[in-house]
């Protein structure tokens, strides 16, 4: 058994290219359940973010500041009644939160978390990815039409219409960054998620920073895009509440309705890491090719562990300062608690790092390596999360024939304007 | 290299699974007492009079047309930007024709008015 275990942490190729499918299979039950803990995470922080930005205290009841909330409201809907209408088509009705999930979740197959630390890396990767997301527009349409009511429908119209059409404006963005990944001395870029990182590497630069501002621009209008694909706010006009109570999943009840959250948010999580991986680095650290000195390196490696410290020394000053009432006393003990364990990881992320800072292939420093990738790039996802909840936070919704023409009228010629551009600098330049 | 593609359906595997799994186990543990007036469509409080799969828009078709003629487009363009720099400027001039076609296109849908949402 170490042998074997050993055996895979040698190994510098993702699962799926080295046709393992035993670790291929850990690293999807680890995605999985890391995707499903991300999404009940940000249940908590949007809610509370969201009160805070409307000076409200958002859930303070269920635990020390609400972190217990997102398992009560798992335990309510777990246990509330399932309705199917009796006019709905009950197998299709039943399936279509399935097919929304399955579209999410089969996409996270080729987000690369590190340079071995994808599950798989197909050479058409973007393809994929772009592919299977938009198979996520199948679930809304057909739970739309099975629940055979007005508000669903017309929710899962709009839903479907906007998602093409923003799904132009997202493709021809994504061109503009494959074909930045072929200016190199071969001439020939690459589709793989995994080679679109490593030649932003080569190049030395982030592509968002690529032939200043077009690479920006790109960028700016697939962060606009991806908004829109995952029907968020301001552009959730799938799920206006003033309008269509709840757009297509107005008829979902219980665990069937939290499925459509789960794939909301796995989606939002999906887009987030495209973005990343194209315009963002990927898993690269800040400067790997500036400051690549091995004090550096080693300087970085401590970022997880001070940023664990840093959520534990929060929550400890929160527990400190909680109120001297006895009905706090509980609370502040899991609060203490929760800090306790924060600080632990805090801890255990630094021996690592220290463990690990010769950059031999022992087994320390592959660990440490492999926390750093997926550190930065989680680090790069979290800030599109926070981007998602400010957006809901500030922004009025659109109308949906304003919705329309902005992706039509707006988008589609910068984009394509944008692209013509980047070809045109890219061929001029040596 | 065929042995990269298994792992979708590992995920499509795990999730579809786990998924059906965990409705079980909800379906197991909550009650269950339907009644005529819960399994009506909900249109907030008022009875329902006519069935929902009635017509709608056709804007919704035209939409539908037009993001095919786009992503058919835009997929156009991948293998192009993938060998971008090897083609040079014949690719470029080659790639500016066809998108000047497009763009004709895009002007005349335009000036008919089939993006505008009325």
């Amino acid at each position: 058994m170490p042998n074997f275990i050993m055996s895979y942490l040698g190994s510098t190729v993702t699962p799926g290219e080295a046709g393992s499918q035993f670790w291929a299979l850990i690293y999807v039950l680890i995605i999985f359940a890391g995707v499903s803990v991300a999404v009940i995470c940000m249940n908590w922080i949007e809610r509370k973010a969201l009160a805070h930005f409307q000076i409200r205290l958002g859930p303070m009841r269920v635990g020390p500041h609400g972190l217990l909330q997102p398992f009560a409201d798992a335990l309510k809907l777990m246990l509330k009644e399932d309705i199917i209408p009796a006019e709905a088509d009950q197998f299709v009705f039943w399936v279509a939160p399935l097919i929304g999930l399955l579209a999410a979740f089969t996409v996270y197959t080729v987000i690369p978390f590190g340079p071995s630390q994808a599950v798989s890396d197909m050479n058409i990767g973007i393809l994929f990815m772009l592919g299977v997301s938009s198979l996520g527009v199948l679930g809304i349409v057909v739970s739309g039409w099975a629940s055979n009511s007005h508000y669903p429908l017309i929710g899962a119209l709009r839903s479907s219409a906007q998602m093409v059409s923003y799904e132009v404006a997202m493709g021809l963005a994504v061109v503009s960054a494959v074909l930045m990944t072929s200016l190199n001395a071969s001439g020939t870029g690459t589709l793989s998620m995994i080679g679109i990182v490593q030649a932003q590497q080569q190049q030395g630069v982030w592509f968002i920073f690529k032939f200043f501002p077009l690479g920006f621009l790109a960028f700016v209008i697939f962060a606009i895009a991806m908004v829109a694909e995952t029907n968020r706010a301001p552009f959730d006009m799938a799920e206006a509440e003033s309008e269509l109570t709840a757009g297509y999943h107005t008829e979902y009840s219980g665990l069937r309705w939290s499925l459509f959250m789960l794939a909301e948010y796995a989606a939002m999580i999906a887009v987030s890491s495209i973005a990343v991986t194209l315009w963002l680095g990927g898993w690269m650290r800040p400067f790997p090719n500036l400051l690549h000195a091995p004090a550096w390196d080693f300087i970085f490696s401590l970022f997880p562990g001070l940023t664990f410290g840093g959520l534990a020394a929060i929550a400890m000053i929160g527990a400190a300062r909680m109120p001297a009432h006895s009905f706090f006393r509980i609370q502040r003990i899991g609060l203490a608690v929760f800090a306790a364990l924060l600080a632990f990881s805090a801890l255990l992320l630094l021996v690592i790092a220290i463990a690990g800072r010769s950059a031999d292939t022992s087994v320390a420093a592959r660990f440490r390596e492999g926390i750093d990738y997926v550190y930065w790039f989680v680090l790069k996802v979290a800030v599109f999360m926070y981007l998602f909840i400010w957006y809901r936070a500030t922004w009025p919704r659109y109308r949906f024939d304003q919705l329309m023409r902005i992706g039509w009228k707006v988008m589609l010629p910068i984009s394509l304007g944008v692209l013509l551009l980047t070809a045109i600098v890219g061929v001029i330049l040596p | 290299m065929p042995q990269n593609y298994v792992p979708i359906f590992l995920f499509l595997a795990v999730v579809g699974v786990l998924i059906p799994a965990t409705l079980l186990v909800a379906k197991l543990i909550r009650t269950q007492s339907p009644n005529r007036v819960k399994l009506m469509p909900y249109e907030c409080g008022i009875d329902p009079y006519d069935s929902a799969r009635g017509r709608y828009t056709v804007r919704f078709y035209i939409v539908a047309i037009l993001f095919v003629i786009f992503d058919v487009e835009t997929i156009f363009l991948f293998p192009w930007a993938v060998k971008f720099k090897a083609l040079g400027t014949f690719g470029l001039v080659e790639m500016l024709v066809f998108l000047g076609i497009l763009i004709v296109g895009y002007v005349w849908i335009w000036t008919k008015g089939a993006l505008e949402w009325v």
